[in-house]
């Protein structure tokens, strides 16, 4: 175990899967066998053969699909003015990972692309990757909207409506978007796109002044006596290690 | 350092004994053996130190500062870290080939953490004084039993831990939350500005959380402890600085350099072996790598595997004079099981839609909570909770922002109204709005022990190990579901005071018992081997020692007669630190 968490990260996030690998057959194991795989984080010996046991397994989604997925992730998460796009962040990689990690995402899944493919059909004669970006984008906008309930001042609120018909592409392209959101969103691009500006060694000196003053808010008196202070260079003289260079970590 | 014996010759089937008698052989590495190993160990006591899960160095086995990419379910749980695949916990809510049963019509829920270290390594780092009521609640209610110990008896340890091992918190003066050598905490999140607003006006409390995590360097068991350096992470363990308490880290390695212990991991206890005297003369393990049996000799033997397994081995541990299992004359040990009390609600802050970005992952967990601040005389239930807060802007992980059509279908983004769901470039605009507005709580209370409520050896299962598994019986009485009432009814008002919008844990009622949490859940089990000046009516005396085999003893939360509205950890490192040091004393003096 030792040996292993010292060598350096290979096969996480691009496990063993390239992005829609066009020919590859489903059933050349060849094509998924990747070497022992290496962690950057922590695996204990039991997990260690449960990962294998995953990257051992042949891809679950076929060519089709896959390109279907990599559409629908573009179509969920496109590059904008800040960020990349899903496919960038390797986002169909990380579904066909977590579909044989968690098994219980397959068939809802490979059902909702059929559904989708066969809607496509019935509206376009073609399967839902063929169709040109304005024949897909209506199909997806019957879909992308759902309908919502809630309570407010007592009173049930209904938002949203779904076409006749439409109710389980809604719920399949529910299930996609929540799914590309959380592939993108914790991958490199998704985590700098939304600001989370932590996971670094820091000074946590309290909620910024300008935060403070913007809701009106301020520390107490007792607080700021009590309170870890870093404004004074007395008060914590210690060094911290960094996260840069932690010299307790054998990498 | 660490030695793992593995002398065994495959296919022979026979009991190796390890060559080497030790002074104190413990069973368990999470706080009570790691305390004890440490203890015994600095005072010259060669101690043989079992666990039954695999070795673990916090050193190297390293899932902090890591990013929600470097695993490839993006922090999403397995069976073999329930709790995130960053979490430093092996295993927890089920173990392959160790299973354990339940009686029809009840509930339980364990963790067991396979690891050396054991639960320490992953834990909340909330570590609660019991104040004095916590020691005498029979009598003040009449329900269950007093203590055989008082707090100014455990105070002094307490002191000593707060200065050994570091923890933040303010002395407020509180009757039964007892002051302590506090760090300075650190300064509220600004969720947690906006809940202590709200929860003053609800006439509840809001203080400085009491975290054992180093806010300044101390004098430690080690000298390479550093300061936290806030990446909130406690849960992975603080690999970098050490700067948060686990027994790895703290106790059990600094314990390895006086090359006093011998660490034996996947070493799974079967059985305290005794003499024809009934006194204890070892234990017998199986090591699960080979599947080789051995049996190890110490004067003095210490149960520390967890409160459960504990009594699962003193069940086990049937003799000639110890017929009803070790330690159990009283036939005690397994009952009285409680675990805390616990109930949550959830949703999130309008007030944080859009908000400024920065780095807010202070300490890992609270800043701020709330301590009981009631009188039960004026209240349907006896005893209290103290309330665990949560929210911001955390990193990313598996299932992040679900569900956004909840939000971008209710709340207009920018002023500009949408319908449910979406896609597109408008839509990554809904999840910048939303991130970082999230806020939640939890109570956390004390259950009334009780004999009906217990586990026992399942006549007809063993593990795959042949040791005999545990059968639990534990249901929740009135009391605790009237105790969960009040905490939803009490953070409905926290919520509705800070204009939060609720989104679960709101539609509650008896038929669910107010969303209590299965009994077990908290993972603050304890009371199946407890204290007690009776021999007749309790497992051990006040110094965690067997009433029926005087070198025997239990340092974990099986020790505990009653549990407090405090989380069990920061007790059980006081109640082991002042067995162990009983136990050099007794030795010296030739009583044991």
């Amino acid at each position: 175990m030792d040996r292993r968490e010292s060598l350096k990260l290979i096969a996480t996030g691009a496990v063993a899967v390239p992005v829609v690998v066009a020919g590859c057959n489903t059933d050349d194991k060849k094509a998924n066998v990747a070497a022992d795989p290496t962690f950057d984080l922590d695996r204990n010996p039991a997990e260690i053969e449960n990962e294998k046991r995953i990257l051992a397994m042949p891809r679950f989604f076929t060519d089709h699909e896959m390109a279907t997925i990599a559409i629908l992730s573009d179509i969920i998460i496109p590059k904008d003015e800040v960020s990349g796009s899903a496919t960038d962040a390797k986002v169909p990689d990380f579904i066909e990972f977590i579909v044989k990690d968690m098994p219980h995402h397959q068939t809802p899944l490979r059902g909702g692309l059929r559904w989708l493919d066969m809607q496509c059909l019935s509206r376009f004669g073609k399967a839902f990757k063929d169709c040109d970006s304005k024949q897909q984008l209506a199909v997806v906008d019957d879909i992308a909207y759902t309908e919502i309930r809630y309570e407010e001042n007592g009173k049930e609120v209904i938002k949203g409506r779904v076409k006749p018909g439409m109710q389980q592409g809604v719920s399949f392209f529910n299930k996609m978007r929540d799914m590309v959101a959380t592939g993108f969103y914790t991958s490199q691009i998704g985590v700098k796109d939304i600001g989370y500006q932590g996971n670094v060694a820091t000074k946590w000196n309290g909620v910024p002044d300008d935060v403070l003053k913007q809701y009106g808010l301020a520390y107490t008196e007792k607080e700021l006596k009590e309170c870890i202070n870093f404004d004074n260079p007395n008060a914590n003289a210690t060094a911290t290690p960094t996260a840069s260079s932690p010299s307790s970590i054998s990498k | 350092m660490p030695k793992l014996k593995t002398n065994a010759i495959m296919g022979d089937f026979q009991i190796k004994k390890q060559p080497k008698d030790y002074d104190v052989v413990i069973v368990g590495s999470g706080a009570g053996g790691g305390m004890a190993a440490y203890v015994l160990a600095t005072k010259g006591l060669s101690v043989c130190l079992l666990e039954a899960g695999y070795m673990y160095d916090p050193q190297k086995n390293v899932t902090q500062l890591k990013n929600p990419w470097e695993s490839p379910r993006r922090g999403a749980s397995t069976k073999f870290r329930p709790f995130g695949d960053f979490d430093a916990s092996y295993y927890g809510w089920e173990i392959d080939g160790e299973p354990y049963t339940k009686a029809a019509g009840t509930d339980w829920l364990w963790w067991r953490a396979r690891m050396l270290g054991g639960r320490t390594n992953h834990w909340g780092r909330i570590s609660l004084r019991f104040g004095p009521k916590d020691f005498k609640r029979k009598s003040i209610d009449g329900l269950g039993d007093d203590w055989p110990i008082s707090y100014e008896e455990i105070k002094p340890y307490y002191d000593r831990i707060d200065e050994l091992i570091g923890i933040f918190g303010t002395n407020e003066g509180l009757e039964n939350d007892p002051d302590g050598i506090f760090l300075p905490p650190p300064k509220p999140r600004l969720h947690e500005l906006f809940i202590k607003r709200a929860a003053e006006q609800a006439k509840v409390k809001v203080i400085p959380s009491r975290l054992s995590i180093m806010t300044k360097k101390i004098k430690s068991t080690t000298d390479d402890r550093y300061p936290c350096f806030f990446c909130g992470q406690c849960n992975r363990n603080c690999s970098i600085a050490k700067a948060d308490f686990s027994s790895t880290n703290v106790l059990i390695y600094p314990a390895l350099k006086t090359g006093k212990v011998d660490v034996f991991a996947n070493a799974m206890a079967r059985e305290v072996l005794t003499n024809k005297e009934g006194l204890a003369t070892g234990v017998s393990y199986i090591n699960k790598e080979d599947m080789t049996e051995y049996q190890v000799n110490g004067k003095v033997v210490i149960v520390a595997a967890g409160a459960c397994e504990s009594s699962r081995l003193l069940l086990n541990s049937k003799s000639a004079r110890h017929q009803n299992g070790l330690a159990n004359s009283s036939g005690v040990v397994g009952k009285y099981l409680h675990d805390s009390t616990g109930a949550a609600m959830g949703g999130y802050l309008p007030t944080l839609f859009g908000r400024k970005r920065y780095n807010e992952d202070g300490v890992g967990g609270l800043h701020v909570y709330s301590p009981w601040w009631l009188d039960n005389k004026k209240l349907d239930f006896p005893r209290g909770y103290h309330i665990e807060y949560w929210g911001g802007m955390g990193q990313p992980a598996y299932g992040f922002m679900g569900g956004i059509e909840h939000f971008n279908g209710r709340y207009a983004v920018s002023g500009v109204e949408k319908k449910p769901g979406g896609y597109g470039k408008s839509l990554k605009e809904d999840y910048r709005y939303f991130y970082g507005s999230s806020v939640g709580m939890a109570g956390r209370g004390e259950a009334i022990p009780r004999a009906d409520n217990y586990c026992e050896i399942d006549p007809n299962v063993v593990d795959k190990y042949g040791i005999p598994v545990l059968k639990f019986n534990v249901k929740w009485s009135d009391y605790e579901v009237k105790q969960a009432k009040h905490m939803k009814e009490t953070f409905m008002e926290i919520m509705h005071n800070m204009g939060a919008v609720i989104t679960w844990g709101h539609k509650d009622s008896d038929a669910n018992q107010w969303g209590l949490n299965k009994p077990g859940e908290i993972i603050h089990e304890a009371g199946t081997a407890r204290m007690g000046n009776d021999p007749k009516t309790s497992a051990l005396n006040k110094w965690n020692q067997a009433h029926d085999c005087k070198n025997l003893f239990v340092v974990d939360g099986a020790a505990f007669t009653s549990q407090a509205d405090k989380n069990i950890t920061w007790t059980i490192l006081a109640l082991s630190m002042r067995a162990s040091e009983y136990i050099v004393d007794e030795l010296k003096k030739g009583n044991l």
